[in-house]
């Protein structure tokens, strides 16, 4: 399980109603089923929706969607990402910008859309995933992917203060490395440990510790909060070359 | 109940105005039971008290290192254990570079930052042996931004210190268990405000944040709950803005 649906899972035994968006429209169906079925069969718990955030008529069409059929947004989690990793002397410029499309574009595009319907209830709660590579350069070839999680981080800080007088807080999280099937596929056995020695905790983090983290910004304890990125990271940024 | 059978030290807790005893409060409400640490004895008694008989105040001044140690052993042959340490002591300073004299610079670093120095040494051995412990330090936005509302350089100074003294426990701790993270709050409408500023001037400071009001200790002491919680578990070393969006603007 990922980020996006252990924080689906999180949301819905908070008690919200879940809209699961992905690109892979049978796996948010699956997703929205196991919420309803864990839910006691409510069956209006989750509901699954078609969703690419590369692409802006897609994005329209799902926010569309979301307006006519349950009339209110009230909280987005900006989940969706891609990252792939070439040396930067030889990096892909179609990778890089469809890196930048897909993380950074598609963020804005989903938080403009969901904020214009949060705005009618003057309360709303971003949250955008980022990258402790948003920060710092992990390993190498994460031109693309590093750059654009920097971006989130300072696109999220350009929400936070224009969309504060609605009564809306944006948030990044920055994740360090998490045990996923995205990293499952993206790192080596080699990196895996080399990074897992980076962190001071020594470990990857769990889908679930990501998720905490989520579900405290969109509390109503994180209220004073905006414009953050939040490492949740087992100590990487905190820490210098280990070893030494 | 979060907190259920956990041991607290709040330092600098006896103001019933302030972030220290709305956290010690919130603390309470998770469960756990509270020791509330502060230069002022019967202060620190009286809020104590007024939480619930089960939690103790003590006097303590951190700035003194074989008083921490002696505090901290109390604690433990009262209650067995310690699993969390808010580091909260501090005060607040205005002058401005020039108008700073020797003693105003040694009032606030001392309370501050050699205050978490020593309360953290104290009760780090007792965490390790245990393999498990979260500490947070209070900075603040002045770190960040230079102090320029109601804190001087050294103020500023003194809470970076303190947000970097985090990070490096946080580095340190990790392999025993231990977690360090800091929170910096903004503008926090407490007892440290009177007499520096009017409603005026907070209307005035609160028109500049993006979420358009300061602070209450309540948004500190969530903070607070959440980064000693197993909420946070991978958190470490981190600096949360619990400042309204005032560390962007």
């Amino acid at each position: 399980m990922g980020i996006g649906a252990e924080v689906c899972e999180r949301l819905a035994a908070a008690g919200h109603q879940v809209l699961v968006a992905d690109l892979d429209i049978v796996a948010a169906e699956a997703t929205a089923l196991r919420l309803r079925e864990s839910g006691g069969h409510a069956i209006d718990r989750a509901f699954a929706i078609p969703l690419d955030v590369g692409r802006p008529e897609s994005i329209a069409q799902a926010f569309d969607h979301v307006d006519r059929t349950f009339g209110r947004c009230d909280i987005l989690v900006n989940c969706a990402g891609i990252a792939k990793v070439f040396p930067f002397l030889d990096f892909p410029l179609d990778n890089f910008l469809e890196t930048m499309n897909v993380n950074v574009t598609g963020t804005l595009l989903c938080a403009q859309a969901a904020a214009r319907l949060m705005v009618r209830r003057r309360w709303g709660r971003i949250v955008n995933i980022a990258s402790v590579a948003g920060l710092r350069a992990v390993g190498s070839g994460r031109t693309a992917y590093g750059t654009s999680k920097g971006a989130v981080i300072a696109l999220t800080r350009q929400m936070a203060v224009e969309l504060a007088e609605h009564g809306i807080t944006a948030n990044a999280v920055a994740p360090g490395p998490v045990d996923t099937p995205m990293t499952r596929a993206l790192h080596t056995v080699q990196f895996r440990e080399a990074y897992a020695k980076a962190i001071p905790m020594n470990r990857y983090g769990s889908t679930a510790e990501i998720a905490s983290a989520v579900l405290y910004l969109v509390s109503e304890d994180a209220s004073y909060i905006s414009g953050v990125a939040l490492p949740v990271d087992g100590g990487f940024l905190a820490s210098g070359a280990r070893g030494l | 109940m979060q907190l259920i059978d956990q041991v607290a030290i709040v330092t600098g807790g006896a103001s019933l105005r302030g972030i220290g005893w709305a956290t010690a409060k919130r603390f309470a409400d998770g469960g756990a039971r509270v020791v509330i640490l502060d230069i002022d004895a019967a202060a620190a008694v009286q809020t104590a008290r007024a939480i619930g008989p089960q939690h103790l105040g003590l006097a303590c001044d951190v700035r003194d290192e074989a008083v921490c140690k002696v505090v901290v052993q109390r604690v433990l042959d009262t209650f067995g254990r310690i699993d969390i340490l808010v580091n909260n002591a501090g005060v607040s300073q205005s002058h401005r570079l020039m108008d700073s004299t020797q003693a105003d610079y040694d009032l606030v670093m001392d309370a501050s930052v050699r205050g978490a120095f020593n309360m953290s040494r104290a009760v780090v051995p007792h965490m390790r042996s245990r393999q498990r412990g979260a500490i947070v330090c209070m900075g603040s936005v002045a770190a960040q931004r230079g102090g320029g509302i109601l804190g001087g350089p050294h103020y500023a100074a003194a809470k970076g210190a303190i947000q970097t003294l985090a990070k490096a426990m946080a580095r340190e701790l990790a392999p025993d268990g231990i977690r360090a993270n800091a929170i910096a709050p903004g503008m926090v409408d407490t007892d440290l405000l009177v007499g520096k500023i009017d409603d005026a001037g907070k209307r005035r400071v609160a028109d500049g944040i993006p979420l358009g009001r300061l602070a209450v200790p309540a948004d500190i002491a969530n903070a607070c709950l959440f980064l000693v919680s197993d909420q946070s578990a991978y958190i470490t070393g981190a600096v949360l803005d619990v400042s309204g969006g005032m560390h962007i603007h």
